[in-house]
């Protein structure tokens, strides 16, 4: 059986559902004609026609916009940023309009917001940025990054079904990368489930997107000298799955939070505060974070190096952990 | 053209001469809704939340009745309505309550938020009314998108938004007819230029003289008409629904009026020349309107009097089961904020 990519499984979870469900349609700069400038819709207008794969003026406030009007139609919109930066164009759509519909006047708004988002393709401030905090901050939005093919279509799946606003960040960087053979069968993954991509007993790496295969890779390197690390990747940020991130913390008593989005702010610190209030008499060691910097993600490539958490990283701040 | 310029009856390009004038029926209507919207409003801003019993804001839309009434009467149940916050007689002629409305502005369990979310933040869905959000122009790209859904799926339905001179400012406005304009959607757009975005003159908030020229750069049609005058805006909103209606696409409609009232209940307009509220009250659009029908004969003597005894009536009963209404629990502050089965 052949082999699905990242963007691949994308592309087939949106197809499945429009071919199931003609209340599911997409809207977008480029998504038509063009396919998409990653050719995640690449196909579709072809098959579904212009009217269920819409090209858009350059206007994100008003694709959200539009996405959420469809919705209460009773429409199932995705809607594309062409990149995740482009996102907070479509704050305010997003934040006051879709995310408090429901807890103001009972009318739910199933959108997806679908944003490729990442470093590490020397894309520079603009073409690479993980803007999830400022959804993860905001209640009534569901927010998910997936990191493998088989999450990407299960999730994406899971988004298109969900009576609330996804907001679903893909990770540029894995789009050709990543593949795994899929099930031919229909199948969903749980918003704010999170799944161990390696069991460990020594140190839980608590992490999510592509920051999972830089713990994965310095897991393999460690195990050499007799570090076993476990990875956890969340899947899902909000909401995030509460008890997994307690489990592992309880079965290894050390943890390291990584993830690509800058510091301040980042998931890690609300991670931090609910190991440190649930399980803190379980630690053996302080609670590590390593993230990227507080800056902009930079362009140069010696400069985007530096940004982004490494496998050196995890291995310096593992080996400090383990022999704390 | 100056706004100040608009007369009665004496718009360019002559809005006033109808295509048809509406049955009586209708015109009875307007007359009831505009003047149910006044006497609502006025209770809200001048009695109850004088008497403390309004829980924040009160934003009005008085001497602006005749838009939303004028634009929303004729509307279709399935056609969807998104007032802005000066458009009180969209929520009355879509069909929401009055004890709903002023357990909305009293923060009851009962209100169309459920204590959720105050004043004029009201909808319904099974009303096709879906409410705006504070920042204004926002329910102009949700509109395109409702006028989308309309247009996927071979609706024979209109959406009708509505929203104030001030809210041209905004990009979203931009983008929300920019975009319902290039896919061609059924919305009508309707501005209540009522010259003034809280302290703002218009001039302050553009430097072209009519909100509906700014249609031209969208492609669509922009029309003026006297928003005092509420068979003016039946005729422009009728034409602009068929055409939207017919598959030709958005329209503008810029309604010039005026706000007789503040920015909201705290404000006393210190900032508005006394001689404009003057000059508008000849324009009053209820009182108008009554010369309107009574002179026709629409209106036999001493009907103008039953219709305010009845709406005193039905506000007084409404008022009385409002104010007895609960609040919301406190543990509610936790529903909702998810799908929850």
């Amino acid at each position: 059986m052949a082999l699905t990519t990242y963007v691949e499984a994308i592309r087939q979870g949106i197809w499945e559902e429009m071919e199931k469900d003609e209340r599911v349609f997409v809207l977008g700069e480029d998504v038509g004609i063009y396919g998409g400038a990653f050719k995640v819709t690449a196909g579709m207008l072809e098959r579904f026609g212009e009217w269920r794969i819409i090209d858009t003026p350059i206007s994100e406030s008003a694709i959200v916009g539009a996405a959420i009007g469809a919705a209460l139609m009773g429409m199932r919109p995705i809607a594309e940023m062409q990149f995740a930066d482009f996102i907070s164009c479509a704050f305010d759509q997003i934040t006051n309009f879709a995310a408090k519909s429901r807890y103001r006047w009972g009318a739910g708004v199933p959108i997806v917001v679908r944003a490729p988002s990442g470093g590490g393709v020397h894309g520079g401030p603009f073409h690479s940025q993980n803007p999830e905090m400022y959804y993860v901050h905001t209640p009534g939005l569901k927010v998910v990054c997936p990191s493998t093919a088989y999450d990407a279509k299960g999730l994406i799946k899971a988004a298109i079904r969900d009576p609330d606003p996804v907001i679903y960040f893909e990770h540029k960087f894995l789009y050709r990368r990543i593949k795994e053979e899929l099930p031919a069968d229909d199948f969903v993954v749980p918003i704010g489930k999170a799944a161990i991509r390696r069991h460990g007993t020594d140190i839980s790496v608590i992490t999510y997107g592509a920051m999972v295969y830089t713990a994965l890779d310095a897991a393999r390197q460690l195990e050499k000298e007799g570090i076993d690390l476990e990875v956890l990747d969340l899947r899902s940020l909000l909401p995030f799955d509460r008890e997994a991130v307690l489990d592992t913390v309880k079965k290894t008593n050390k943890v390291i939070l990584l993830h690509e989005d800058t510091r301040i702010g980042g998931f890690a610190g609300e991670l931090a505060s609910v190991i440190s209030e649930e399980a803190f008499e379980y630690l053996d060691g302080p609670i590590r974070r390593i993230t990227a910097p507080d800056t902009p993600v930079p362009y140069s490539p010696p400069l985007e190096e530096f940004f982004l958490p490494k496998v050196s990283d995890v291995i310096r701040v593992a080996r400090e952990l383990y022999a704390y | 053209m100056n706004v100040n310029d608009v007369k009665p009856h004496a718009v360019p390009g002559g809005t006033i001469q109808l295509t048809a004038p509406p049955p009586e029926k209708t015109l009875h209507g307007m007359l009831y809704y505009m003047k149910l919207t006044r006497e609502l409003e006025f209770r809200i801003e001048r009695k109850l939340y004088r008497q403390g019993k309004i829980v924040g804001g009160v934003y009005v839309g008085r001497g602006q009745e005749a838009i939303a009434v004028g634009a929303c009467i004729d509307m279709r149940h399935e056609d969807v309505v998104c007032p802005s916050h000066r458009d009180m007689g969209a929520f009355l002629i879509r069909g929401m309550s009055l004890r709903t409305i002023f357990a909305q502005y009293m923060a009851r369990k009962t209100g169309a938020t459920r204590g959720k979310d105050g004043n004029m933040h009201m909808g319904d869905l099974n009303l096709n009314l879906v409410p705006f959000v504070s920042m204004l122009a926002d329910n102009i790209p949700v509109a395109a998108g409702i006028g989308l859904s309309f247009k996927i799926r071979g609706q024979d339905r209109v959406a009708l938004c509505f929203f104030g001179d001030g809210a041209t400012s905004r990009g979203d406005f931009h983008e929300g007819v920019n975009m319902a304009a290039v896919l061609k959607v059924p919305v009508v757009f309707i501005c209540n230029n009522n010259q003034y975005a809280y302290s703002t003159p218009l001039e302050r908030q553009m430097a072209v003289a009519n909100v509906a020229d700014r249609a031209e750069a969208y492609g669509i049609p922009g029309e003026i008409v006297d928003g005092n005058d509420v068979l003016a805006v039946w005729d422009a909103a009728a034409r602009a629904v068929e055409r939207a209606r017919g598959g030709h696409g958005p329209t503008l409609i810029e309604c010039k009026t005026f706000r007789m009232t503040g920015h909201s209940a705290h404000d006393d307009a210190g900032y508005v020349p006394r001689e404009l509220f003057e000059l508008w009250e000849e324009r009053d659009p209820i009182k108008r309107f009554e010369r309107y029908l009574t002179e026709r004969g629409v209106i036999a003597p001493g009907g103008i009097e039953e219709i305010d005894k009845r709406i005193n009536r039905e506000i007084d009963e409404a008022i009385q089961i409002a104010e007895k209404d609960p609040f919301p629990d406190p543990d509610d502050t936790l529903k909702d904020v998810y799908y929850e089965g």
